[in-house]
């Protein structure tokens, strides 16, 4: 199964920023998030939070492995990694031999692993399980994302968050603004007067519906993202129609490398990957796509080191759920509960946090969680947004305790 | 509520209920008058179009041979270009637009992905399916579907035996195909994988079989419903659930009227009974164009990668068949640089809907395509007249309601070279948007 969409599961999980994004929501004028850069950059010391999302549900079993428990071999002998296969973090725990870069942040202190993370009462449903990790509310069903919530409670500037992947995720949509969206992999533009004609597609029209409109505004982003990231966005030359979408992440976040490095006000980014839902033959297919995060995530947070602004920056990684503890009879897993978040940066005390699920205790053949998910969004807010929190998530009231440097 | 006039009317029935108008077919149309071309439109004579020729079903390959997975993959592409240059030349040509319209629809609803699949010709029999059985009653097309060859593979349903339990059938048959979120509880779900057990594929066949052995024939409850369920009586629990009629009518409404808002609570409830206890698509469909919200202004649509790409090539008389090689490449280059190959949607809650179809790439893409077909059409409508007069020209040639002021000025800057004209003017808002 290949990433998740979107789209459909805002259909799904009734989130109705679905209006906001429907309605003309990436009104974003790029000549201003450059000129932004060089009149109003964002201030030095001012926390950056990227968002990466495993869209699928990963097996957080098969990612940070307690592969000298004895249930852990038990439960799935075929997929199970042996205790000299893993990266070792101590603790009973190792690193998915795929993902090296990161057992060199670990080592270096500066890969924060909060262990059992899920929410409670856990729902298989991908897209609801999405939308509750992404709109922070496990009960009822808000039209909102998190980061979209951040927005409307701190002025409704959509610069300051930016998704860059091909589709808008509710995480940023909120009630009244919602994030920027920029495409990575190519702006190759026409060139004199059928440029110029296509480009006045995008004048606004009095009074037109909704949805012409957006496409209008369409018109005036690409050209306005053409323009402004030229030189950080290269054609990709896809010749070949049926290749998959290999090295995207890495694409990803090359553009919001850049983006940090130039010194644009945006606060927050949202990339992704996709392919995480392993019902079978799940052991070469998740190690496959963890060395595939791990070789664009590892270098991304290195490149971070090397500026004072990419030190700013906070990397939050997390999939809208773990899977069972037992192998099912496909080789591969169903979907589970509770799962490993990892947080990475030049600010991040790395280490362990929370306590890793039990695999005997079991609720039903999933994993209990131990740490609310909104523990940990609470304290990106508090600690790198620079938010109060409590008017983003509704007073909640955990966080992960030194978690961040200050 | 603002009605369309008769022309748009009957214009929207065209891109709703197809691909889209060819050259007369508005003129044709508003002539006929609206419910008499609504009702051709829904008896549609047999499309008598062969199957494509995809080759027999390459041969499996050892896992170490690296060689020969090279060739297996060579091979597969092959045929994979060879079924989706047949689709889209099928519903560019098609003579019964309402049949490959629900082709379409229903491929996007059971979103099956051939880079799971990895057969051409298992997608071809579930394509064929959905042609078959896609205006027909519901049931006999979910269960259909549930025991489909691709299906059983796409979903783990192969793997599905008695004992040893795969889920993933169960819960998404439910979740997306049939109920919708949050109406089944997890308990429903174990037993329904229990009751769809024991199916096997047989790739060369091109069949599905139950394997008794392989087949859990306790008892299991599903949605209340107690008995030794199997995958036909598993589907009749979930459409008999009062949930499901609204869901499925929904889900047609989102993708054939409107998908930023459902339809109000009276309209919905005269669709259901439309669908009524034998779950009648074909009456459905005739229901949603009897409706006074069907031409209501506010029902807009933007249009898929795929819809607007047929729909364009059907306007300018393109048949994808007859492109050289190269350009029907990159006519694949082009839809998958929008977002959208037939075949390959993203996943199983299938495909983005409206606005996140309208990133900036894709808009770039876009033209791109646009370009490529009009560099292949007959554009003697638009050229044959006077420079003053293209814009127009090019209005009648997408049967576009009306150009915008703004559209009309874009499009007036590039009028001297049609190509680039119609190119532009297929990226406008009023044609990518189905209005």
């Amino acid at each position: 199964m290949l990433s998740v969409t979107r789209r459909r599961f805002l259909v799904f999980s009734g989130v109705a920023g679905a209006a906001a994004l429907a309605g003309g929501a990436t009104q974003v004028p790029w000549s201003q998030l450059f000129d932004a850069a060089s009149t109003s950059p964002l201030p030095p010391g001012q926390g950056v939070l990227v968002v990466v999302t495993l869209y699928g549900g990963n097996d957080g079993l098969n990612t940070v492995i307690p592969a000298s428990d004895p249930a852990y071999q038990k439960a799935r002998p075929d997929l199970a990694y042996q205790p000299h296969e893993v990266l070792d973090l101590g603790d009973g725990l190792g690193l998915n031999p795929g993902m090296t870069g990161l057992k060199s942040l670990w080592d270096n202190k500066e890969l924060a692993i909060v262990r059992g993370v899920g929410y409670p009462v856990p729902d298989h449903s991908h897209f609801r399980s999405m939308a509750i990790w992404q709109t922070a509310s496990p009960t009822t069903s808000v039209p909102t994302g998190w980061l979209g919530r951040w927005l409307d409670a701190t002025g409704d500037d959509p610069l300051r968050a930016v998704s860059v992947e091909p589709v808008m995720p509710p995480l940023l949509a909120g009630a009244r603004a919602t994030a920027a969206s920029l495409p990575v992999g190519g702006l190759k533009m026409p060139t004199g007067r059928l440029n110029d004609a296509f480009a006045a597609l995008g004048k606004a029209q009095q009074g037109e519906p909704e949805l012409t409109a957006r496409v209008a505004t369409s018109m005036v982003d690409l050209q306005n993202a053409a323009r402004v990231l030229g030189g950080a966005v290269h054609d990709s030359g896809d010749t070949t129609p049926n290749t998959g979408k290999r090295g995207a992440l890495a694409q990803q976040l090359g553009v919001v490398a850049e983006l940090v490095e130039a010194g644009v006000p945006t606060r927050a980014y949202s990339v992704s990957i996709g392919g995480f839902d392993t019902h079978a033959d799940e052991r070469d297919t998740q190690q496959s796509l963890l060395t595939e995060l791990d070789g664009a995530l590892a270098p991304f947070v290195n490149r971070m080191k090397a500026t004072q602004r990419g030190q700013q920056v906070v990397v939050l990684v997390y999939s809208e759920f773990g899977r069972r503890v037992a192998a099912n009879g496909s080789d591969g897993t169903d979907h589970g509960t509770a799962g490993p978040v990892f947080v990475l940066g030049s600010h991040v005390n790395g280490g362990f946090y929370g306590t890793q699920p039990s695999l005997t205790d079991l609720d039903n053949g999933d994993l209990k969680e131990s740490t609310d998910f909104r523990s940990v969004y609470a304290t990106m807010l508090d600690g790198v947004l620079g938010t109060d929190a409590g008017r983003v998530l509704d007073n909640f009231p955990t966080r992960i305790d030194n978690l961040l440097t200050t | 509520m603002v009605a369309l006039s008769d022309r748009a009317a009957l214009r929207r029935l065209l891109d709703r209920f197809g691909f889209g108008p060819g050259p007369g077919d508005v003129d044709a149309g508003v002539a006929r008058g609206f419910a008499a071309t609504a009702a051709a439109l829904l008896n549609p004579a047999q499309d008598p179009t062969p199957e494509p020729d995809l080759g027999p079903e390459p041969a499996k390959v050892a896992k170490g041979d690296t060689a020969g997975r090279k060739a297996l993959a060579q091979q597969l592409r092959h045929q994979e270009l060879i079924l989706t240059g047949w689709w889209l030349d099928r519903m560019v040509a098609t003579t019964a637009p309402l049949t490959e319209r629900l082709t379409w629809f229903w491929h996007g609803h059971f979103a099956t992905s051939e880079q799971k699949v990895r057969s051409p010709r298992l997608m071809q029999r579930q394509n064929d399916t959905f042609r078959s059985l896609g205006v027909g009653q519901f049931a006999t097309l979910a269960k259909a579907v549930m025991v489909d060859p691709a299906m059983l593979i796409w979903l783990d349903g192969e793997r599905n035996k008695t004992g040893v339990a795969n889920e993933n059938l169960a819960r998404e048959s439910m979740e997306l195909f049939m109920l919708g979120v949050d109406r089944y509880t997890e308990t429903d779900v174990r037993a329904a994988a229990r009751a769809l057990t024991g199916w096997v594929v047989d790739r060369d066949t091109i069949t599905a079989r139950l394997v008794p052995r392989r087949h859990d024939d306790g008892s299991k409850t599903v949605l209340g419903t107690t008995g030794n369920l199997d995958a036909d009586s598993f589907v009749d629990v979930v459409l008999g659930q009062p949930d499901s009629p609204k869901y499925v009518v929904g889900r047609i409404w989102s993708r054939l009227v409107r998908g930023t808002a459902p339809p109000a609570p009276d309209v919905l409830a005269r669709l259901v009974a439309a669908y009524g206890p034998n779950r009648d698509v074909h009456a459905t469909l005739q229901a949603i164009t009897r409706e006074p919200a069907f031409t209501d202004s506010a029902q807009t649509l933007v249009k898929q990668p795929v819809e607007w790409a047929v729909g364009l090539m059907r306007a300018l008389r393109v048949r994808p068949a007859q492109l050289p090689p190269t350009a029907a490449a990159a006519l694949l280059v082009g839809l998958r640089g929008m977002g959208q190959v037939p075949f390959l949607p993203p996943n199983v809650g299938g495909w983005p809907a409206d606005s996140a179809w309208l990133t900036t790439s894709a808009g770039l893409a876009r033209l791109r395509v646009a370009q490529l077909i009009t560099a292949h059409a007959d554009l003697s409508t638009v050229s044959g007249t006077s420079t003053a007069n293209r814009c127009a020209a090019a209005q009648a040639l997408l049967s576009v309601d009306q150009w915008s002021g703004r559209t009309t000025a874009a499009l007036n800057q590039v009028a001297d070279t049609p190509a680039r004209l119609v190119a532009v003017a297929a990226c406008a808002p009023e044609y990518v948007v189905s209005l």
